[in-house]
């Protein structure tokens, strides 16, 4: 392969990423989805599907704990707002370097075993991090509460400013993430997550990421071959987690509080549909799959049945019951339902996610003149 | 003493649970080569055969109240009631045993449905696609029966010969300050039983012979002439059965809500885990091991030692056993080994 040329399609790949992202608020618009709060999750969540795919995608490791990280991330960043300042820069990095750290000892112990046991074993810890979270490790957590921030907190570094009233607002070197009615917080995030797509673009193409695939492909003749595929993995592993940490952190600066129930174990169940929702592997996939899933969960929720006496106005009277009544079991409080069924629709007919149906379409368009 | 003992007598009800959905899961594993996310979602739909037998049976009429004499009262009767009296009353309390006879049929027809409908097809996917799909059935069947049965929990009542507690102290002769609720005791002998007759009918029959012959080699069982799938989809109704069995007689313990498959089915998968995939005395021995270490980290005692321990040890045990012995306690080799 012209490795020059990736190099170029890659470039600009990231560019036309970064334009679409970051142009966000605008194409978005006809959507009505176009407003700061929705736009952060959907950019938060493709960063931690980015990085969930690094390791699942890339080696094949499932990991059914990932939301542990999003979790110790969020609380690390809160702790730095509480204790030293409210600057996200420094908040962010010990966030990320933390759940680095907590993704170090986890993969160590988790990568000993590969396949179903890998999952479980991530399952298990998480599972005992969250327990951990509302139990013993209140002091840290602050339980069921959630970790907030509060007027008496100590705030080293920024004594030198002048203490307003209230609690001061999470910023970035003095400007407000709340700025710009909310966009400035977007618009940080949608940095992040053009700078983490940039990282797992060079990631996939490095030979370490090949490396990643060979394991994925035949761990045991990577082995034959004398070589240790286990660093490999861990590295891919505290990657990802450091991903799932960043986005964490992001979380708690856009809206500085944490809460264990960002931990359960059905948070990681969610990435694990973002990735596969948009394609496993591929590398805009993850997050695709991401803001699908966000945009979905926040409009079905908000449908409710008059909603629905509206949409289906123009049926016989007999039947607007029946079907506001069917519709209603998918919308709503039901809307994971919807979420069930749509992951089992993909698993079952569209392995490889969005991506492969895009690729499936465009086959068919491809075709047809070499038939002619 | 008597509170080791106390301790164990806790252990054992749950142990029962764990054990019980642990063997259904094994089984399925061990013919069908399958990891069954979804089996949480069984122990929850047997609870909810009781719950539903239990509102069909107390589906009730008002009638006027004839005590109220000053002004026109109605009150809600059960149509049982109502036909037979006594007898109905009787009947109505002991809904939950009584739904053992409906839970049968009814899990068998979904575990065969769910078998042929879905999971036959994935049986030469990876395992992360059978991991992905079941862990979506679960959650539509959870969705199911939180939107038909509202979020609440569904608290059931027992028969009144079974209610109140028992002395067990005294049968052991250990003094008379362990007492210990019937029902709990029911669950555990209950549970036994079913293990035993699950053991006794891959033991003794000659279906089950085929079914343990398959497990240890599919392919020669085929060969000799056997369709051993069509054996296999039976085995995952009765796998089926005895989860909604054992989620069914856990409603007076714990009443059920939507997502008390899932909270099972985490812990099931350790138990499983520990025991050994594949092994089914390694299911049960985990499964009441790990029931009664749990009921040991929540006494005080220990608890004061070792705070929160009681939230984490059988994932602490599960880590410390993967890690030491991979194949787990019973676990044969060459069983899922990577």
């Amino acid at each position: 392969m012209n490795t020059v040329a990736t190099k170029k399609k890659d470039n600009l790949m990231v560019l036309i990423f970064a334009a679409v992202v970051l142009s966000m608020p605008v194409w978005l618009q006809p959507f009505g989805a176009a407003y700061p709060d929705l736009m952060q999750k959907f950019v938060i969540f493709g960063l931690f599907a980015v990085g969930f795919n690094i390791l699942f995608g890339q080696t094949g490791y499932l990991s059914f704990g990932h939301a542990a990280f999003i979790g110790v991330g969020s609380y690390a960043t809160v702790w730095v707002f509480k204790l030293y300042t409210m600057n996200i820069v420094p908040a962010i990095l010990f966030g990320v370097l933390v759940s680095g750290v907590f993704a170090l000892v986890i993969g160590f112990i988790c990568l000993r075993r590969t396949g179903i046991y890998f999952s479980i074993l991530t399952l298990a810890l998480a599972q005992m991090s969250y327990n951990l979270a509302y139990s013993v490790l209140t002091p840290i957590t602050n339980g069921e509460t959630g970790l907030q921030l509060s007027l008496d907190d100590p705030r080293a570094w920024d004594a030198a400013q002048v203490q307003g009233e209230g609690i001061p607002a999470t910023n970035f070197f003095g400007m407000e993430m709340s700025a710009w009615d909310g966009l400035f917080g977007f618009y940080v995030c949608a940095a992040v997550l053009i700078l983490g797509f940039y990282i797992s673009v060079r990631i996939t193409r490095s030979s370490f990421g090949s490396m990643l695939r060979g394991i994925k492909t035949n761990q045991q003749r990577m082995t034959y071959t004398g070589l240790n595929t286990r660093p490999y993995a861990l590295s891919a592993f505290v990657i990802s987690g450091m991903y799932a940490g960043l986005a964490g952190s992001l979380m708690a600066a856009v809206d500085p509080l944490a809460g264990a129930e960002r931990m359960q174990w059905t948070a990681s169940g969610e990435v694990v549909l973002m990735t596969i929702l948009g394609g496993v592997g591929t590398l805009i996939g993850p997050v695709l799959g991401a803001a699908v899933i966000k945009y979905f969960e926040n409009i079905f929720s908000a449908i409710n049945t008059s909603v629905l006496a509206d949409f289906y106005s123009f049926l016989p009277d007999g039947l607007i019951d029946i079907f506001v009544g069917v519709s209603a079991l998918f919308v709503g409080k039901g809307w994971h339902l919807t979420l069930g069924l749509m992951f089992m629709l993909v698993v079952i007919f569209l392995p490889g996610g969005i991506m492969e149906g895009i690729d499936r379409i465009k086959n068919r368009f491809a075709k047809k003149p070499q038939q002619d | 003493m008597d509170a080791i003992l106390l301790q164990i007598l806790n252990g054992l009800d749950k142990g029962g649970a764990y054990a019980l959905i642990a063997l259904g899961l094994t089984l399925i594993f061990g013919t069908l080569g399958v990891v069954n996310f979804a089996h949480g979602a069984l122990f929850m739909l047997g609870a909810f055969c009781a719950v539903s037998l239990n509102k069909m049976m107390t589906a009730s009429v008002k009638v006027k109240d004839e005590s109220v004499t000053f002004f026109e009262a109605f009150k809600e009767v059960p149509y049982l009631e109502l036909w037979l009296g006594e007898t109905g009353t009787t009947l109505i309390s002991w809904s939950v045993p009584l739904s053992i006879l409906l839970a049968i049929p009814v899990m068998l027809f979904i575990g065969l449905a769910m078998e042929r409908g879905l999971i036959r097809h994935f049986y030469r996917r990876p395992h992360a696609d059978q991991i992905l799909v079941t862990f979506g059935l679960a959650i539509v069947l959870q969705e199911i029966v939180k939107a038909s049965f509202g979020a609440n929990p569904h608290p059931q009542a027992v028969p009144e010969m079974f209610s109140g507690t028992a002395n067990v102290g005294a049968l052991f002769g250990l003094g008379d300050n362990i007492v210990y609720p019937i029902w709990r005791l029911v669950y555990f002998f209950f549970s036994m039983s079913i293990i035993g007759m699950v053991f006794a009918f891959l033991q003794f029959t000659t279906f089950g012979m085929v079914v343990r012959a398959g497990m240890a080699d599919r392919e020669t069982v085929q060969l000799l002439g056997i369709n051993i799938t069509k054996r296999f989809s039976i085995v995952f109704g009765l796998a089926a059965v005895v989860s909604g069995l054992a989620g069914l007689m856990y409603t007076p313990i714990l009443p059920p809500d939507y997502h008390i498959g899932m909270d099972f089915l985490v812990l099931s998968f350790v138990v499983v885990v520990v025991g050994g995939m594949g092994s089914l005395p390694g299911a049960v021995l985990a499964g009441f091991l790990l029931g009664i270490l749990q009921s040991f980290a929540s006494m005080n005692e220990v608890k004061s030692v070792l705070p929160g321990i009681d939230q984490i040890i059988i994932y602490l045990i599960a880590m410390v056993v993967l890690l030491v012995r991979p194949r787990g306690l019973l676990g044969r080799k060459g069983v899922m080994e990577d």
